[in-house]
């Protein structure tokens, strides 16, 4: 850890590959939460893929390896991907879902079609664009983080600015638009930030994986928050700290593809998020759902003995687990739950197995019934 | 004194809507007059929310014409209340009671504007009246059917609209709701607001409402309920297949007797 903290002080590849991925996550994690939660993750797949015939075309064009120039060709190609998918719904009956998948992959096939083209090509200077496919954070330059730190400064400016306009788009577009909204128009903002955030990732995790950036970041945060800003923070968080860790990893170790590292370490992210998130995480349901059944067993037990001991008019009156258990639906845990009142101190034990109420156990039964009663 | 236009609040002129080659609503007329509480009703499938959705125009019409006092629907927004159905958005999505409703004041603020001090106050003011301020800061998963259908109406409530359109406010809310909707209809005519319900249950209208529609892809029948609202007009608009109406009109007649 301390190796790789001097490292990023003084080498200067890993720091533009740490500053990079860091930028990269924290952009589509914050912009994954409107994909996620207007339930269109698929969007992020299909910007992405559809991008990879616009790195090529940028490179025919132009014979340019140039980042800049690929990623312009990237956002033109992801951008008109996505104009396309809204246009193939408006004008059939094709469904969103479906719309998205023939885009992505017709897009997809077209820019491997291409990529294979431009490798066939003599004196193409093999121009490395299949490592768009899965990224390589190695080649981050200075310039293209400065490329990446830029964009993605206007478009949280443009999330700050509009935060009320995409609340609206993303909770209820067509109360927006009755209260006069171009909701169209802000839908396309959204996008096109989207395919920004898509974009920038493209050289780091690359075409065939970042959809997860887009998504992960934005549903491990919901398991953690009821609340939309906090839930864009922590995702651009997650998305960050995967974005550093994934890459600082791949670049530090030869012949480790970068993409997947990062999505290896946002998907860890995910489970644990799934598993231990406070309301929402399945262990934390769990626990929660054992503990309100042990609360109502031991609260049986408890007026077991009080039914028992106002039917022989004597308040501490002890009874053999035997006949507790007999008269009690869930005759297993009756004994768990006993030690459990008793360490609370409303039961007593005698001998090895007579139990009693207490004064404290009476009175707690008794408040508990007339509860009951008045509802 | 009132212009021709004025008089009516809402003014729908051979309205069309087709989805995929299906007529949804045909050659539908109606002139809705200035603070009156009109029941949509008609059996599903007939239209009833098209209706409503083109008039705000969400929905794109074939042919036909809408305005609102006299104007078209973009000039007029700011005085057009909406309440959805409650059904058609996400309630697991991350936010409060309270900035729901003041969604209600986005209109009015204009784009980049945030709400501040006095739309909080509004929506706090709207709450109560719908007997919900202590759920303000709740996380909207939280609520019950009903509270999210008085949710929706408190955030209604802040536009301050003179006209407002409700959805089926009634669907399958508890009894608490259904009264705590009825005082705020009583509330918005005593002002002179124009209201235009969905409205499912018949059994009702006559209590609830001063003016009916009755709607199947046409328009069968509109005007005050106790001229239009009877057993002929009701077997036009439901194909006479539903015994209950029988019962209803009925009821109606005894009462007017």
């Amino acid at each position: 850890m301390l190796e790789y903290i001097k490292t990023f002080f003084t080498d200067y590849t890993v720091r533009n590959v740490a500053l990079g991925s860091a930028l990269l996550g924290i952009l589509s994690g914050a912009l994954g939460v409107y994909a996620v939660l207007r339930k269109r993750s698929l969007v992020g797949d299909a910007i992405s893929h559809a991008a990879l015939p616009g790195i090529a075309l940028a490179f025919m064009l132009t014979q340019s390896r140039s980042p800049l120039i690929l990623l312009a060709g990237a956002f033109v190609a992801g951008w008109i991907g996505m104009l396309m998918v809204s246009g193939v719904v408006n004008i059939s009956r094709i469904k969103d879902d479906t719309a998205l998948g023939i885009i992505l992959s017709v897009f997809f096939g077209f820019g491997l079609v291409l990529l294979t083209f431009i490798q066939k090509i003599p004196d193409a200077r093999q121009a490395g664009l299949d490592k768009y496919l899965f990224g390589q954070a190695a080649t981050l330059m200075q310039g293209d983080v400065i490329l990446m730190a830029i964009l993605s400064a206007v478009s949280f400016l443009m999330m700050y600015l509009f935060w009320k306009e995409f609340k609206l788009l993303t909770f209820d577009p067509n109360y927006g638009s009755s209260l006069g909204f171009p909701m169209r128009l802000i839908d396309i903002m959204q996008i096109t930030l989207i395919v920004i955030a898509i974009v920038i990732g493209l050289q780091t995790v690359g075409v065939v994986l970042m959809s997860a950036m887009i998504i992960a970041p934005a549903a491990a945060a919901r398991q953690w928050t009821d609340r939309l800003f906090m839930m864009v923070l922590l995702s651009a968080l997650f998305g960050a700290f995967a974005g550093v860790s994934g890459a600082l990893l791949s670049s530090t170790t030869s012949k480790l593809p970068t993409g997947p590292v990062i999505v290896l370490v946002i998907t860890i992210i995910v489970i644990f998020s799934m598993l231990f998130a406070p309301n929402r995480g399945i262990v934390w349901k769990y626990f929660q759902f054992h503990r309100h059944k042990m609360r109502i067993t031991m609260q049986t037990v408890l007026l077991e003995l009080y039914y028992l001991s106002i039917k022989h008019n004597y308040r501490t009156k002890s009874y053999s687990l035997t006949l507790l258990q007999a008269i009690t639906p869930d005759r297993i845990g009756v004994k768990k739950n006993l030690r459990e009142l008793e360490r609370r101190g409303w039961v007593r034990l005698f001998g090895s197995s007579e139990w009693a109420l207490t004064d404290a156990g009476f009175e707690h039964a008794q408040k508990i019934t007339e509860k009951t009663s008045q509802e | 004194m009132l212009t021709r236009e004025q008089e009516y609040a809402v003014e729908v002129e051979d309205l069309t809507v087709i989805y995929h080659e299906k007529p949804v609503l045909w050659d539908v007329d109606l002139r809705v007059p200035t603070g009156v509480v009109m029941a949509i009703v008609g059996p599903n499938g007939s239209g009833k929310t098209t209706l409503i959705k083109t008039i705000l125009g969400l929905i794109k019409p074939a042919a036909g014409h809408v305005s609102i006092l006299g104007r078209s629907y973009n000039q007029r927004r700011q005085v057009v209340g909406y309440v959805p159905q409650r059904n058609s958005v996400d309630w697991d999505f991350p936010t409060t009671v309270l900035d729901v409703v003041m969604m209600g004041r986005y209109g009015a603020l204009g784009w980049i504007r945030r709400p501040g001090k006095a739309e909080k106050q509004q929506a706090h003011e709207a709450l109560e009246k719908v007997g919900m301020s202590k759920f303000a800061h709740r996380q909207i998963s939280q609520l019950s059917g009903g509270q999210q259908q008085r949710v929706f109406l408190a955030r209604a409530l802040v536009q301050d609209a003179l006209i407002y359109f409700m959805d089926e406010p009634f669907q399958g809310v508890d009894a608490v709701t259904e009264r705590a909707i009825i005082t705020i209809l009583k509330e918005l005519k005593a002002l002179g607001k124009t209201l235009i319900v969905v409205h499912h249950d018949l059994q009702t209208v006559t209590e609830y409402f001063d003016w009916v529609m009755m709607l199947n892809v046409r328009a069968i029948a509109y005007g005050p309920v106790k001229d239009v609202f009877n057993e002929q007009k009701l077997q036009m608009t439901y194909g006479g297949r539903t015994p209950f109406l029988n019962v209803v009109v009925a009821e109606k007649n005894a009462g007017n007797m």
